[in-house]
């Protein structure tokens, strides 16, 4: 189990991170979810030993790591833009951590060999072995990138923004195959995004953070649907912000005869399964925004609608940050 | 990636303007360059080779020769380690007084030689500051080899800091990290990561150092005290010849210095092509 206790962190006079408790069990996949600037490298960077806090411990199954350094914890970490060794071939750099061993724990030369290629088909690169970082798609360099933080067995994975280098499909595809591959090999991993998509899509348990503190854990669904403060309810999914204070998505508005609001329709378009639907309210001039079903009819531009929202949550000023 | 042309009338403008700026630094090239490279070995060669070689194999054309180059053997691998640590110091690590170091690198290139080579007169000589405790130990540095070192020590320091430190800021320290966190230590992160990283700029700042390190003359020439067969370098060698109006001589031992620009000059675009060729490949 890994332990995150009150950690805080400042660069200089600024506060990165204050207060940080978090609690990751065995197995559990975990997501750092917050805009850019939140703190989420910073903390992945400190649970690594790879930055050192200023306040506050980091235990790893019991044991304060604190003061370890990154060499020490056995964690494996995946860098944003691959920080592959240009020089070594791909087989070389999976084998890097097995090869800087001391002699007494490192591996016979046919071994490190024997395991470099099962990684490289692990990663679904067999063959690629003698092929430089150069010669290797973004893809296939992450793919490395992660076969080579797998060499050294890691009791922990740590991944900065793993696909934030990558196109869409190429994106959808790799985080699909990494879910797999953590499910397959037990592993426990922390991955920082920005992206609450995929955020959502991959963790057992999202964090979210904001201005270096966490607002919110919990399942995906916990986070989507009861939004602990204003931000997390406007950062994971879209959420409408009426001028009495009620935050209110996109799909919980219906279009009614019954409606307690006006709305004049400024633009309708597709957008995924439903109707997208953009109005301001006819007393404030806000801007809403309302999703209609797919096989309704949505109204007309220049319409006037009344809507009434299904569900809608407020929250304390103290959470409305 | 291309650039299109906009319109026939400004491409043909540009490209008037592309051939005489070229012409220009051709010429410019070719009178400031190549007329006195090709001066100075016409000079040289002037009576024949019997006494280009009769100036270059004198005793005194020799013990410059040797001098010279235990300077560069000397001071060249000094300034290669301590241009690493400075650039792995500035790049790698954030620590106060960081911009005062890159500034001081940058000194020996701010200040004339001359003044450089004062500063050690005035630190070792015997009127100076060390000099009374210099000489109750008998130790010599000013007027003697140990001076000369360190004043092309002292000028020869920016070359590899200069050329390591835009290279590695650059790279930035992602690939140590990683290295450190798959449980290398500290050297052979150095030794396997870092190092191959920046071994073609490496190599090309050292040849410069070494460039430099033989052919100064502002500050060795103020520390050297000019004793023939002692303390001349191969640059004081030659102007000594000159001043004695023996020219063949002179430019004999300049033609010498000359063939190693030449020499730097060829690895030096050997390196930058491997270089690029390199730089390329990882994008
Ligand atoms: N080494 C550093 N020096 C100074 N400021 C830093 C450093 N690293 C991060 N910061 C600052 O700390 C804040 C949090 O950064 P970071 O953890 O990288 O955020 P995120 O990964 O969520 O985008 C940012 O404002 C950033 O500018
Ligand atoms: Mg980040």
């Amino acid at each position: 189990m890994i332990r995150v206790q009150n950690i805080t962190k400042r660069f200089g006079n600024y506060p990165a991170l204050h207060g940080i408790d978090l609690e990751i069990q065995p197995g559990e996949f975990i997501a750092l979810l917050g805009p850019s600037g939140s703190g989420k490298t910073t903390l992945l960077r400190i649970i690594a030993g790879l930055e050192f806090q200023d306040e506050g411990q980091v235990y790893f199954n019991g044991d304060d790591v604190s003061d370890i350094p990154v060499g020490k914890r056995n964690v494996g970490f995946v860098f944003q833009q691959y920080a592959l060794f240009r020089h070594m071939t791909v087989a070389d750099n999976i084998a890097f951590g097995l090869t800087v061993r001391k002699a007494r724990r490192r591996p016979a030369k046919a071994e490190i060999k024997a395991r470099a290629e099962e990684l490289l088909r692990v990663v679904q690169l067999e063959g690629l072995g003698q092929r430089y970082p150069g010669q290797l798609s973004g893809g296939q360099r992450q793919r490395v990138a992660l076969a080579r933080a797998l060499a050294i067995e890691p009791g922990l994975l740590l991944l900065d923004e793993p696909f934030g280098a990558l196109d869409a499909k190429v994106r959808k595809d790799l985080r699909r195959w990494l879910r797999d591959l953590h499910k397959q090999m037990g592993l426990t991993s922390i991955f920082v995004t920005h992206d609450q998509e995929e955020a959502l899509e991959l963790a057992d348990r999202v964090v979210v953070m904001d201005h270096g503190r966490i607002d919110q854990i919990g399942t995906p669904e916990q986070v989507y649907m009861e939004p602990a403060t204003a931000f997390v309810s406007h950062f994971v999914g879209e959420t409408n912000r009426l001028p009495d204070g009620r935050h209110i998505r996109p799909h919980d508005f219906e279009i009614t005869a019954t409606g307690s609001d006006r709305v004049i329709v400024d633009n309708v378009f597709r957008k995924g399964g439903s109707w997208r639907v953009e109005g301001r309210l006819t007393e404030t001039d806000t801007i809403v925004e309302i999703d209609v079903d797919a096989h309704e009819a949505p109204p007309t531009i220049g319409e006037t609608v009344t809507i009434a929202a299904r569900r809608a949550r407020t929250f304390s000023s103290a959470g409305d940050r | 990636m291309k650039r299109q042309s906009p319109s026939t009338e400004s491409s043909t403008e540009s490209r008037t303007a592309q051939i005489l700026l070229i012409a220009l630094a051709l010429a410019f090239l070719a009178f400031f360059l190549m007329l006195p490279l090709i001066a100075v070995f016409s000079e040289a060669l002037k009576q024949g080779l019997a006494p280009f070689l009769d100036a270059v194999s004198n005793p005194d054309a020799l013990s410059a020769i040797r001098l010279t180059l235990i300077i560069a053997a000397i001071s060249v691998p000094l300034n290669m380690v301590f241009g690493l640590a400075a650039s792995w110091a500035i790049t790698k690590f954030s620590f106060p007084g960081k911009n005062l170091l890159l500034t001081l690198i940058d000194l020996p290139f701010s200040v004339s030689p001359v003044v450089s080579g004062l500063i050690f007169v005035l630190l070792f000589g015997a009127q100076g500051l060390l000099g009374p405790w210099l000489s109750a130990h008998g130790l010599k540095i000013i007027f003697a080899v140990p001076g000369i070192i360190l004043a092309t020590v002292f000028i020869t320091f920016p070359f590899v800091a200069r050329e390591l430190i835009p290279l590695m800021m650059e790279q930035g320290k992602d690939d140590e990290e990683a290295a450190l966190s798959l449980g290398a230590s500290g050297w052979q992160t150095f030794w396997h990561v870092t190092l191959p990283n920046i071994r073609w700029g490496l190599l090309y700042g050292v040849l410069l150092c070494n460039a430099r390190a033989m052919g100064e003359f502002g500050a060795v020439s103020v520390v050297s005290g000019h004793i023939r067969g002692e303390t001349n370098t191969m640059p004081l060698h030659v102007e000594i010849l000159y001043n004695e109006y023996d020219f063949v001589g002179a430019f004999a031992v300049a033609s010498l210095l000359a063939a190693l620009a030449l020499v730097t000059l060829v690895l030096k675009t050997v390196l930058e092509w491997r270089f690029d060729l390199h730089s390329g490949a990882r994008h």
